[in-house]
């Protein structure tokens, strides 16, 4: 262990720790060797907590499968004594007329895409000024974004709708997209700084040298090494979209051809509360494109949080 | 040389530094850049005016000044929403068509134009994000702050009224007590869990695996993870012939009890909805906490166990020490994500049974019972409790910068 080197001590910095440190395999290894001394108490204690942390999701998701009359009168678990499986719900509430979650799965991806691709556009944009572009009062103004984080989404609901209203754009794809982007706007500029900050600025000046405008040096520059961090929040925020409830249900809450699944989903559970054959379908139909972005991306997702998020 | 924007950032006064001898190996990049500057810079002046122009027009909206603020757009149909799946796309195409020829002419306006001084610069890069937030967060604050004193049409200003019935009156106080109770709970128990956890997981064979299950929440919505819950929750009456379908109650069955209402016997139902945020919160705490406990010095660890601490005691004096600020963030970061936390209470009970909080609260009352003024003192409370937080991270960032 004495050839390690020893990574720097967290100090009061909200990123601390943004590097989790590499060990070689023999490293690993031994570690490993040296944590069989746990008690078989502390592998139980984790093992129960891994348990009470699925089940819940396990039991709707076996849910899902059984036809109606089961549901609604006997308990999952009873699923192994007397298994029957059916894609019906699935069917029901896709296509059913009730419910159709086929067109609000539509509009969950027509709404989370431009959310994504606008935000982050923009901020890559700030971050830059902010990082690589001298100017008076910068550091205020960057202190302003950075603060603007974490003021309540509820605080701008009221006038914001009541403008897109005097606009006549409320219930529109527009105002659902406008206001994702304003409001990823301050934690994108945050951590994208942050990211930009780390290219070594050695490279920024020999590319200023060599004549690049501030337009170059972002395109060719800066954009390639920045493509985990792009990733990283693009994934943030794709999650923070696709499960919204609250600005979908605000600006676009009345107009079947714009709401989300989310909100189709918040719905469904208040009028048909007990009506689990859809419920537990159309959660996982709201979750599986969440599931597979996350899944499989986990890792910048990981770095992600780890470069300090509080999101309003 | 044409490659005038090339500005010394060395020089604050905004005096540009025009090349005087070009490497060779930036002859292409001159090339490119000669010719039609000109028109380029007209092409800027244009686009700054377009954007002063929608300033001025909506300022004139915001604050009432006729005729702008009974101006209606003629939307046509297909712009505002469309209800067949090729429309919705070919909206959602034609939006971000327009979105990137905007940022593309404002960039290449930027690059090309022949004199471009560093605050027009500066405004091509940061004019679009500080343009949408004064709009989108600035304003209705500010606008939301002074709504939150008029009554429930913003027609008559009444003072401190809204106020006071949210702290009077028994209904609110009860959203209030449920709301403390949320942000006192959710961020103690969530990290206590996550930190247990993240020990217990590290450096064992099954490390990533066991993570994955406790952080699979967080990619769910807090709809998603509601319905789950409401699930296990699930209560039929305790009659001969009648089973269980909630988990929950079934233990209860088991274990010899009477079944229970969980979500409607108050005030144990507030608990029962908070378990949902904890279990969602769980995994955040863990995945920031196991990261800042790999990050603790081997020297450390190996020094403290050589005189002789293990278990609990290395716990508690190497690993928690070695970890504060870490756990500091998690926690000021759980209590934000609580504070606000609406979807949960929206869906589960809609607020009933005593169970809402403030944010869903303010749901209710503006865009349900449609009174502003008091929607929007119960938004300026939320505000009010995030201030102190913003200092402090403000007051962190500052720390961090000079570190740097």
């Amino acid at each position: 262990m004495t050839t390690t080197p020893t990574p720097p001590v967290p100090t009061g910095d909200t990123r601390l720790a943004t590097k989790p440190r590499k060990l070689t395999k023999a490293e690993r290894r031994a570690v490993e060797a040296k944590s069989k001394l746990s008690s078989p108490w502390a592998s139980g204690v984790a093992i129960i907590l891994a348990i009470l942390w699925t089940i819940p999701t396990f039991g709707l998701l076996i849910s899902s499968f059984r036809p109606e009359r089961q549901i609604k009168t006997t308990g999952w678990w009873t699923f192994f004594r007397d298994p029957q499986v059916t894609l019906e719900n699935y069917e029901e509430v896709l296509f059913g007329s009730g419910t159709s979650f086929s067109t609000f799965f539509v509009n969950s991806i027509v709404i989370t895409l431009p959310a994504v691709i606008i935000p982050v556009s923009i901020a890559l944009l700030a971050a830059y000024a902010f990082a690589w572009i001298e100017f008076r009062g910068r550091g205020l103004l960057f202190v302003a974004v950075f603060a603007l984080q974490i003021v309540p989404l509820q605080v701008t609901l009221i006038p914001l709708l009541q403008q897109y209203v005097r606009w006549d754009l409320n219930n529109s794809f527009w105002t659902v997209w406008i206001s994702h982007s304003i409001f990823a706007l301050p934690l994108a500029i945050f951590l994208l700084h942050n990211f930009m900050k780390e290219v070594p600025s050695s490279l920024v000046e020999a590319a200023r040298v060599d004549g690049a405008g501030h337009v170059k040096i972002f395109f060719r520059v800066l954009m390639p090494l920045l493509v985990p961090a792009i990733a990283a929040f693009s994934i943030f925020q794709f999650l923070w979209v696709w499960n919204d409830l609250l600005v979908a249900l605000t600006f676009a809450g009345g107009s079947p051809n714009v709401v989300p699944i989310t909100v189709r989903l918040a719905e469904l559970s208040g009028t048909r509360g007990t009506d689990w054959q859809l419920l537990s379908a159309g959660a996982f139909i709201a979750m599986i494109v969440p599931l597979i972005v996350f899944l499989s991306l986990q890792r910048y997702f990981v770095r992600g949080l780890l470069a300090g998020s509080v999101k309003g | 040389m044409s490659d005038h924007n090339s500005n010394d950032d060395v020089q604050p006064d905004g005096g540009r530094h025009v090349m005087t001898a070009s490497p060779p190996g930036s002859s292409r990049s001159a090339v490119a850049q000669t010719g039609g500057s000109g028109r380029w810079t007209l092409v800027l002046i244009v686009l700054g005016a377009v954007a002063a122009a929608g300033g001025v027009v909506f300022l004139l909206s915001a604050f009432g000044v006729a005729p702008f603020s009974t101006f209606e757009v003629p939307w046509p149909d297909w712009f505002k929403a469309s209800s067949s799946t090729i429309g919705k796309f070919g909206l959602m195409a034609f939006a971000v068509a327009i979105f990137v020829a905007v940022m593309a002419l404002i960039l290449l306006s930027v690059d090309r134009a022949s004199k471009v001084p560093n605050w027009a610069l500066v405004l091509g890069f940061l004019g679009p994000a500080g343009l949408m937030l004064a709009f989108g967060l600035l304003y209705p604050m500010l606008r939301t702050i002074r709504e939150s004193f008029f009554d429930r049409n913003g027609a008559n200003f009444i003072g401190w009224d809204n106020y006071v019935t949210i702290f009077t009156q028994s209904e609110f106080q009860i959203v209030l007590r449920n709301t403390m109770i949320w942000v006192i709970v959710v961020p103690i128990v969530s990290t206590f869990i996550g930190l247990l956890y993240a020990v217990l997981v590290d450096r064992t064979r099954f490390e990533a695996l066991a993570k994955g299950l406790i952080f699979l929440p967080m990619a769910i919505s807090l709809v998603g993870a509601s319905i789950i819950w409401k699930f296990v929750y699930e209560f039929r009456p305790d009659q001969q012939g009648v089973e269980q379908i909630g988990l929950a109650n079934q233990l209860l069955v088991w274990a010899g009890l009477d079944p229970n209402q969980f979500l409607i016997s108050n005030p144990w139902n507030t608990f029962w909805l908070l378990i949902v945020m904890i279990w969602i919160q769980t995994g955040f705490a863990m995945t920031i906490l196991s990261a800042a406990i790999k990050a603790i010095p081997d020297d450390i660890v190996e020094a403290a166990r050589l005189d002789g601490l293990t278990g609990p005691r290395m716990f508690r004096y190497i690993t928690v020490p070695s970890i504060r600020p870490a756990l500091v963030v998690v926690l000021v970061t759980v209590t934000m994500t609580t504070l606000k936390v609406f979807d949960i209470v929206r869906t589960m009970t809609g607020g009933q049974f005593e169970t809402s909080v403030v944010a869903n609260e303010f749901y209710t009352q503006s865009f349900r019972q449609f009174n502003f003024g008091l929607g929007a003192s119960l938004a300026v409370i939320l505000f009010v409790l995030v201030i102190p937080v913003v200092v402090y991270q403000v007051r962190q960032l500052r720390l961090a910068e000079d570190i740097r």
